[in-house]
């Protein structure tokens, strides 16, 4: 689970990517709040290999990354 | 990452297409854009610093921010929120900014002036990229100016209303307004060409986040490559246009506005680049991310604002004969300070 609400791009793609590196888990949760972060966490599971279920949740977002 | 976003491009080369327009109709020679220096102009024109040569409230600057707020309304991005640093994030707003005028000109100009044949932008470069280079070596160890908050649409208005306040001040002209009677502040494209460009430009950045930092910061962290797509799809368009109007000259010595000095050329843009990795965007990022509501950027922007003013103010300044020792000095100081970020808001591993 990465909670990075309120953090402005890369900073959630970094920390994703620092999760990838440390366990490369089979399944991720990712909290976002705003459209910018989800484009690019996104683009950036994609590209490790994820599958990604995105679910609007208020202000924020929720992101399910699966492989 | 093999797609190719067409968006970031197509943004890309109405930047580069527009930059080449708004020289020919009376902007700076390389300088159809510029954020930092429409941003000093703009400074000097409120009287923030008394440069004569580079007073203007630049029209492009107003339609940056509010086409920007215009896309970010209408696709629901909108949203006021901020917190995160701000205090820091003026400062270093500021040396960004003291950094881009020893070099002359923000990340967009130095490509603008490799688009123009001016050698002197590709030594920038290379420091500009060693910058960012050095910022991401920092957004690995946890880098962070912590988060920002939800704080409001009132809150989130304050850039466009600022904006708006100078379009009156620029088009009512008041006497206490100044407007540079000669140099680089003289020659503007007109207001309202400068105005609907600034416009589609805002938009189009602000809906393919086109960032000239995030471009390279992007390709050496995750191998993305969709913004350093739109970063040369602006050098592309500028050297088409260029080529078109006849403006493309290749060499170091005696380009519009720039000096020969590699050195502080290359210094001055890696202070730029290493700052915007930590404030997380360039110049005309910070200009499109205070437009959809982002306080932290707006604070960036008076940062970068009350920066220039110091800049003219102290001397700080380069011209076409070289970098000041007060800018040599201001420039080592933004890197101690920049460090000092740095190494500071590395989070605790949790």
């Amino acid at each position: 689970m990465v909670d990075a609400r309120g953090l402005a791009c890369p900073m959630p793609v970094v920390m994703v990517q620092k999760e990838v590196k440390k366990s490369n888990p089979a399944e991720m949760t990712v909290l976002v709040d705003n459209q910018c972060a989800v484009e690019n966490v996104t683009r950036f599971a994609g590209s490790q290999g994820y599958r990604v279920d995105v679910k609007a949740d208020g202000e924020d977002f929720t992101l399910t990354l699966t492989k | 990452m093999k797609k190719v976003n067409w968006l970031v491009v197509a943004a890309g080369l109405v930047v580069g297409a527009a930059a080449v327009l708004l020289t020919a109709l009376g902007n700076p020679g390389n300088m159809g854009f510029c954020i930092a220096c429409f941003l000093r102009d703009t400074s000097g024109a409120l009287g923030l610093h008394s440069a004569a040569a580079v007073q203007y409230i630049r029209p492009e600057i107003i339609g940056i921010v509010l086409g920007s707020l215009i896309a970010a309304l209408g696709f629901k991005e909108f949203k006021g929120r901020g917190g995160s640093s701000p205090a820091l994030r003026f400062v270093l707003g500021m040396f960004v900014m003291i950094g881009a005028l020893v070099f002359l000109g923000c990340p967009l100009r130095m490509m603008i002036r490799i688009g123009g044949g001016d050698l002197n932008a590709i030594v920038g470069l290379v420091g500009f990229v060693v910058g960012i280079f050095v910022g991401t070596l920092f957004l690995k160890k946890g880098f962070t100016m912590k988060r920002a908050y939800t704080l409001g649409s009132l809150e989130g208005s304050v850039m466009p209303a600022i904006v708006i306040a100078f379009f009156i001040l620029l088009v009512a002209a008041p006497s206490f307004i100044h407007f540079s009677t000669e140099g680089p502040g003289s020659k503007h494209a007109p207001i309202a060409v400068a105005l609907i460009v600034g416009l589609i430009v805002g938009a189009l950045a602000q809906r393919s986040r086109l960032c000239t930092v995030g471009g390279i910061r992007d390709a050496m962290m995750f191998k993305d490559f969709k913004l350093l797509y739109g970063f040369i799809a602006v050098i592309v368009a500028v050297v088409i246009g260029n080529l078109i109007t006849g403006n493309l000259n290749f060499g170091f010595a005696g380009q519009p506005i720039a000096h020969t000095d590699g050195l502080w050329n290359a210094l001055g843009m890696a202070l730029v680049g290493w700052g915007s990795v930590l404030l997380g965007g360039c110049p005309l990022r910070q200009l499109v991310l205070a437009g959809e509501g982002s306080a932290d950027s707006t604070i960036t922007v008076l940062g970068m604002m009350v920066g220039a003013a110091l800049c003219h103010n102290f001397g700080l300044a380069s011209s076409a004969n070289g970098p000041t020792q007060n800018g040599m000095i201001a420039v080592i100081i933004g890197f101690v300070v920049v460090a000092v970020v740095s190494f500071r808001n590395i989070a605790k591993e949790a």
